[in-house]
């Protein structure tokens, strides 16, 4: 039996990448500056979260959506910090896509806010290919989880705009080389602003904290300059 | 293992697009995946004969072609394929190469119908 072909041509993510495109627009509007966290599980993305929603909540108003399979036990432990968090349970989808976060945000009700973080299930592979709207994605790599990370989840640190190293109080006892890292990311992320913290001390939070609000300033102004 | 969303997320969209072309009878779905795409190409297939079950695209094959990393370099002027995906530098003079042209794709080509 003969056979024709049809030309499509479309992406497969097309709606989700429309809906991202959409949220994008509506967090510059608003002058909300949007970051997306992505890690492995326990490399510390909730820690170093409850460090940056307390300390950016001394001068700026934020809030937070986390992912995870089940349980909200997230949710509660970053309340503590600020009552805008919410929990998204995603059942058994390993990664948060953009209509979990249009959804989240629907039925909830909030003031203007400066910084909103949106913390994606603990996966290194399924949520590279989707855009949740974020104006910067961060992925965290702990230093016990060893410094060639990078090189095996190229994709996400690439599809990654800064990298943070958490859990640097461990890095010695972990043996972790810290110029091997630093070059791996280099390698799959050229050009890649790094951090090393640790949100158990607060060992270099504060670069964390002024890179955030230099980039808020920065979306205020175009925000203004938009505007005129 | 996010695959299968995808795989769902591509019957849905196939099944739209046969439905505005007043149906279509589909032998083959040809997709373009980039090595950088984040979706392994045998948990895709695996995931799509699944999915593909009491849909339009059941019995339908699934054609992958692989779509390589290719960058550009800034040094060079030119289009490059790096030595590989953790190593995004020019072959040639070693620049790191901070734009991606291709690998990143996963789109559906084309649809082979019965004539």
């Amino acid at each position: 039996m003969s056979t024709r072909m049809v030309e499509v041509r479309a992406k497969v993510l097309k709606q989700n990448d429309q809906l991202a495109r959409a949220l994008r627009e509506r967090f510059r509007t608003e002058g909300t500056c949007v970051v997306g966290l992505v890690s492995s599980p326990g490399s510390g993305k909730t820690a170093f979260l409850e460090k940056l929603l307390g300390g950016l909540a001394r001068d700026s108003r934020v809030a937070a959506l986390v992912g995870d399979l089940a349980t909200e036990n997230d949710a509660a432990r970053l309340k503590r910090a600020t009552p805008n968090v919410k929990q998204i349970t995603t059942g058994t989808i390993c990664h948060l896509d953009a209509q979990m976060v249009e959804k989240a945000l629907e039925s909830w009700q909030l003031d203007r806010i400066d910084f909103l973080f949106i913390e994606n299930v603990g996966n290194l592979v399924c949520p590279s290919s989707y855009d949740l709207g974020e104006e910067l994605r961060f992925v965290l790599l702990s230093a016990t989880e060893g410094e060639d990370k990078p090189l095996k989840y190229p994709t996400i640190f690439n599809s990654s705009d800064v990298a943070v190293i958490t859990k640097m109080d461990l890095a010695e006892a972990a043996e972790f080389d810290l110029p091997a890292a630093r070059r791996n990311i280099e390698s799959v992320r050229p050009g890649m602003q790094v951090f090393e913290v640790s949100a158990k001390t607060g060992l270099g939070m504060q670069p964390v904290f002024d890179f955030l609000h230099a980039q808020l300033a920065r979306a205020r102004t175009s925000q203004v300059a938009a505007v005129r | 293992m996010h695959e299968l969303s995808i795989a769902i997320s591509m019957i849905d969209q196939i099944t739209e697009e046969a439905q505005s072309r007043g149906g279509l009878d589909i032998e083959a779905v040809h997709l373009k995946l980039g090595i950088f795409s984040g979706v392994d190409k045998e948990a895709l297939l695996f995931a799509y004969e699944l999915a593909s079950e009491g849909s339009v695209l059941e019995g339908a094959r699934l054609v992958i072609e692989t779509i390589p990393l290719i960058i550009y370099c800034a040094a060079c002027q030119k289009n490059r394929t790096p030595p590989s995906v953790y190593e995004l530098s020019c072959p040639e003079c070693g620049t790191p190469g901070q734009k991606i042209i291709s690998g990143r794709e996963i789109e559906v080509a084309s649809l082979e119908v019965a004539a």
